[in-house]
């Protein structure tokens, strides 16, 4: 029986521990790279260079140059400051919206739970993407716009997990011996329900910032998210699409700086959920 | 007679959800900054242009007359007017209906015999070294952004290769297939490995069961187990996911759509965003979510056929 547990043990935990180092490590590279992007690339993101457009890559430009004759590099460098905070700003407000709703519905029970289900019930009938685009489209285009539409549309997820969570935490030993011993029920949500939910909503925050940096990336594809001339990388791959032919790294390197962030935060939330057994 | 009055008791509870999307479709216009009124006449539009005109749209009315009228009019087939295409948005909904159809049935066809292999083999060979190449090309398929391989698939199978065409929609279901062969990989590219990694963890879950190790103690075969037994318990958890990701996938195919300027719902939408065409915008958001939960329905449906355990 010990050899199958330790071997049970190495199993879990092992690789779950390997896959967080490596998916921090890429996520602390980019963080790195993003906030020191003046020490790599000397070049100024937005600098306008018409005499060197179109140039491919070379020792000058690492990443080439774009339709103006800016540093693809370095403006790919500038671009995860925006991107990076966006994947990490962008999840925050849906999910303390939704972990404060499905924290209330668990415990709550009742009309107060029935009526907010029926509010998930009815902003999941809506594709994900296809609310997000509609509001901003009415807001107009912007990151703010699209943080107040993921606001809107994103706590969905987060307000199930919560809840799910809760209806089984408030029926536990601890909830009813802290009930007993005569705290209100706030006290009993916040200080005892709560932090036992954290690591759910660690591992699903971490995917959801995939989620939420992809999709923005495709609004400042479409030019409704991130406003030029800021760099970020949805609206580089824009920019570039003219040439894509003739001048392919314009696009191909802020795709690529995407995938691989992405890449970093599953590594990361697979790792996690293996480690926490969720 | 017991499931046709579960099936009614689900349409009923589905009443709640549809007024509440009309209530959303309906304040989604709210949201806009702008006078409506004063888009549609332009800036130089004289007051009493704009007086006549907010009476006739009965804009004045407070905002819950406005939404029944709304509701009213949306039960009786009328979404309001485009103002880019001069036409009903309905109509102009149905212009662009077919080829987001078509593609989302050819990335599910891709999609669906993708998983169910790769699953298969990542199961079976769980922890070697099939297990990690799959699990791993399952992360990046996730992370890499679907129109920037949308495009970058377009410049190389499309232009340099020319194996492909690189826009349109073509005329017939031959030309339909080969049009839409890279939108759809680009997108299943994206779907194949959240369904994967789903069935990937239901088989292995099963497997693990006590039913299996039965089958094992009265010497059956691991394929004959794997077969009968693991396989057909691993399909419900899937075909729910399924239903859940179409819904999705009809939100992600708006961007490959305009990379492979398909003349679907996606290209309508963008421009109505871009255009400001708020009608469209709002009918589009109704239309889409009215398909999800039919997909949903269907789904549910399906999965009580399967499995008559399953409750409505």
């Amino acid at each position: 029986m010990i050899s199958l547990s330790s071997a049970s043990a190495r199993r879990h935990f092992g690789p779950g521990a390997i896959e967080i180092a490596a998916g921090t490590a890429i996520i602390l590279t980019w963080v790195v790279l993003a906030v020191a992007a003046p020490l790599f690339s000397g070049a100024d993101p937005n600098g306008i260079d018409l005499i060197g457009l179109l140039q491919p890559p070379s020792a000058d430009h690492f990443f080439g140059t774009d339709h103006l004759g800016r540093d693809v590099f370095s403006r790919v460098l500038h671009a995860a400051r925006i991107d990076i905070w966006m994947g990490i700003a962008g999840v925050i407000p849906p999910l303390l919206i939704g972990a404060t709703i499905g924290l209330i519905s668990g415990y709550a029970g009742g009309v107060i739970d029935a009526v907010m289900m029926r509010m998930v019930d009815i902003t999941v009938a809506f594709p994900f993407f296809v609310l997000v685009i509609a509001i901003v489209g009415m807001l107009g285009p912007g990151l703010y716009n699209y943080f107040v539409a993921l606001a809107l549309v994103g706590w969905v997820s987060y307000a199930r997990l919560v809840r799910a969570e809760v209806l089984v935490l408030k029926n536990r030993e601890f909830v009813t011996a802290a009930q007993a011993l005569g705290y209100g029920p706030i006290v009993v949500m916040v200080r005892h329900i709560l932090p036992n939910t954290f690591s759910s909503l660690l591992v699903f925050a971490t995917t959801d910032a995939v989620l939420v940096l992809l999709a923005g990336a495709s609004l400042g594809f479409l030019g409704l998210g991130v406003q030029p001339p800021t760099p970020e990388w949805g609206a580089m791959i824009a920019d570039g699409q003219p040439y894509v032919v003739d001048a392919w790294w314009i696009c191909f390197f802020p795709g690529l700086a995407a995938t691989t962030l992405g890449f970093g935060f599953i590594l990361t939330s697979d790792g996690l959920s293996r480690v926490l057994g969720r | 007679m017991s499931s046709l009055s579960a099936l009614g008791q689900r349409l009923l509870q589905l009443i709640p959800v549809l007024i509440g999307i009309s209530l959303v479709s309906f304040l989604l216009v709210q949201l806009s900054p702008g006078d409506p009124v004063r888009l549609l006449l332009g800036d130089r539009a004289t007051a009493e242009a704009v007086a006549h005109l907010r009476e006739q749209y009965g804009l004045n009315q407070p905002l819950i007359a406005q939404y029944f009228s709304y509701l009213s009019n949306v039960l009786h087939g009328d979404l309001g007017h485009s103002i880019r295409y001069q036409m009903p948005v309905g109509s102009l909904i149905l212009d662009f209906v077919p080829p987001t159809l078509f593609l989302i049935a050819y990335v599910v066809a891709i999609s669906v015999p993708a998983t169910v292999v790769l699953a298969i083999v990542s199961a079976r060979c769980r922890d070697r070294w099939p297990d990690h190449l799959i699990r791993a090309l399952a992360i990046l398929g996730m992370t890499i952004p679907v129109f920037w391989l949308a495009l970058m698939m377009s410049r190389f199978f499309g232009v340099e290769l020319g194996w492909f065409p690189v826009s349109g929609y073509g005329k017939g279901f031959l030309e339909h297939l080969h049009h839409l062969f890279l939108p759809a990989i680009s997108t299943a590219t994206w779907l194949v490995p959240l369904l994967l990694r789903n069935l990937r963890a239901a088989l292995i879950n099963e497997t693990e069961s006590d039913y299996v190790t039965a089958s094992r103690s009265k010497g059956l075969g691991e394929g004959y187990i794997f077969r009968r037994h693991v396989l057909v318990n691993s399909v419900l958890p899937t075909l729910n996911l399924l239903g859940v990701m179409i819904a999705f996938l009809i939100g992600s195919s708006i961007v490959v759509e305009i990379i492979y300027a398909v003349p679907g719902l996606g290209t309508l939408m963008v421009g109505a965003v871009l255009g400001r065409d708020y009608n469209v915008i709002q009918g589009l958001t109704l239309f889409y979510a009215l398909a999800s939960v039919i997909v949903t329905l269907t789904i549910d449906i399906l999965s009580t056929t399967i499995d008559p355990r399953v409750k409505l």
